[in-house]
């Protein structure tokens, strides 16, 4: 393993949503599951980040901020939409505004179900996002090469 | 002391320094109940910004994060060589300025209030960090450093006022609560970032090494209060450093304000009052 697997920095967006899966993300940050365990920081600033933890869909004023957040990360980087909202919408797909999940703007890495999403899913999203991210820093490597 | 302990400080305390970066991390996951991360974090986080790509801004924000880095390296190395106190305060202060250029330099709102909150840092620990180098040179009567380290007695029986004083701004010096204004390890009691929020990748792994630096030269000077004793100097600067981490886990930023009114109050009183004694001892 990587350092890169060791030091995830997380940055989280919650776009249109109930604020559900917002609070169970910090709830991983809490003294019961304490994600930094594992080296996962909580920054809330994208230069410094790896992972773009996305919460709630995306809708038409939420879009031009996604995108902002995500080319400021520097590569290797990941996103992870988490909670049924971010993967597709969710009980917001038929609002006229909203767009759909955050795959309609952003290449998403890692769905994560769940209405809300319990923290372990999410502690696991961010494990499979790490594995991700080396792939990634692996393929930059090569393409350097060549 | 001599060069050769300067030189140990350029090869070993950046592995002091990141070690006791992950003690402060782990600690303070203990004291707020959590199990907290592996001692050997802040090795794998700058690790990990090594791998990362380098945003860049501006270059030139990049000279001067350098420069920082050069003169901190520089500073410690001078303090741990033995050499004169006074040029070492104000390479410390040379170093702090380049870095504030940085933020400055990177031309985003929230790096530009960061630095303006590391110069008011500055300004804050500077009285105390002077006042200590006096008080150091009344009672030893010279301001080198191996001098200072080698008198008998413990010099915080002098200099209790001083030492106080030079206490209250370790959380400054430190960037921690409640003094951590230009930019905090804890997300979310931000702005961003502050004065590192432009940098990264390589570069912010630069900073963190150079924070490294920073954390054994601090200590460093709080040892030199108990240098008579080997063993006493090292218990009361782990001391020290515990009860830091205390203070910072149980208070709230203050605004730049009272940082600077407390900081230079106790600053000019309890270190003025010290001086005062030192004087009419004679
Ligand atoms: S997935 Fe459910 S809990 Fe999460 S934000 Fe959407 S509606 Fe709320």
């Amino acid at each position: 393993m990587g350092m890169l697997s060791k030091s995830p920095w997380v940055i989280h967006y919650d776009g249109s949503s109930c604020n559900g899966c917002d609070i169970e993300v910090l709830a991983a940050l809490m003294p019961r599951f304490d994600v930094e365990r594992f080296g996962v920081v909580n920054t809330g600033n994208p230069k410094h980040a790896d992972i773009l933890l996305l919460t709630g869909s995306i809708n038409e004023q939420n879009k031009p901020v996604v995108l902002n957040i995500y080319e400021q990360m520097p590569n290797p980087k990941v996103v992870l939409a988490v909670g049924i909202c971010a993967t597709s919408g969710g009980i917001f797909r038929e609002c006229y505004n909203v767009l759909g999940g955050a795959d309609k703007v952003l290449p998403v890495d890692v769905y994560v179900p769940g209405c809300a999403v319990r923290p372990e899913a999410i502690i696991d999203a961010v494990v499979k996002g790490v594995g991700i991210l080396e792939q990634k820093r692996a393929a930059m490597l090569a393409a350097q090469k060549a | 002391m001599s060069w050769i302990t300067g030189l140990a400080f350029v090869f070993f305390a950046p592995f002091v320094g990141g070690l006791i970066a992950g003690f402060d991390r782990k600690i303070t996951a203990r004291l707020q109940g959590r199990i907290g991360p592996p001692i050997l974090q802040p090795f794998y986080d700058v690790g990990k910004l090594l791998q990362k790509d380098n945003l860049v801004v501006r270059r030139s924000q990049h000279l001067y994060t350098e420069f920082f880095f050069v003169l901190t390296i520089f500073t410690g190395a001078l303090f741990f060589a033995g050499g004169d106190l006074l040029l070492v305060i104000f390479s410390l202060a040379m170093a702090g300025v380049f870095f504030a250029l940085g933020g400055y330099k990177a031309s985003s709102p929230y790096s530009f209030i960061g630095a303006q909150r590391e110069v008011l840092q500055m300004v804050s620990y500077e009285p105390a960090v002077l006042l200590a180098a006096v008080g150091m040179y009344m009672v030893t009567g010279s301001f080198k450093v191996s001098v200072i380290a080698a008198y008998p007695k413990p010099l915080v029986m002098l200099l209790p006022g001083i030492f106080f004083a030079f206490f209250f701004i370790l959380p400054v010096k430190f960037r921690k609560s409640p003094f951590d204004l230009s930019t905090s390890h804890h997300a979310h009691q931000e702005i961003v970032k502050g004065i590192t929020t432009e940098i990264s990748g390589k570069t912010l792994a630069l900073v963190e090494i150079a924070h490294w630096y920073e954390y054994v030269f601090v200590l460093g000077m709080g040892y030199l209060f108990f240098a008579s004793n080997i063993w006493l100097g090292l218990v009361m600067t782990f001391v020290i450093f515990e009860l830091l981490l205390v203070v910072d886990n149980s208070t709230a930023r203050v605004r730049w304000q009272a940082m600077m009114a407390s900081s230079w109050i106790v600053a000019l009183v309890a270190g003025g009052l010290n001086i005062l004694y030192l004087m009419l001892r004679h």
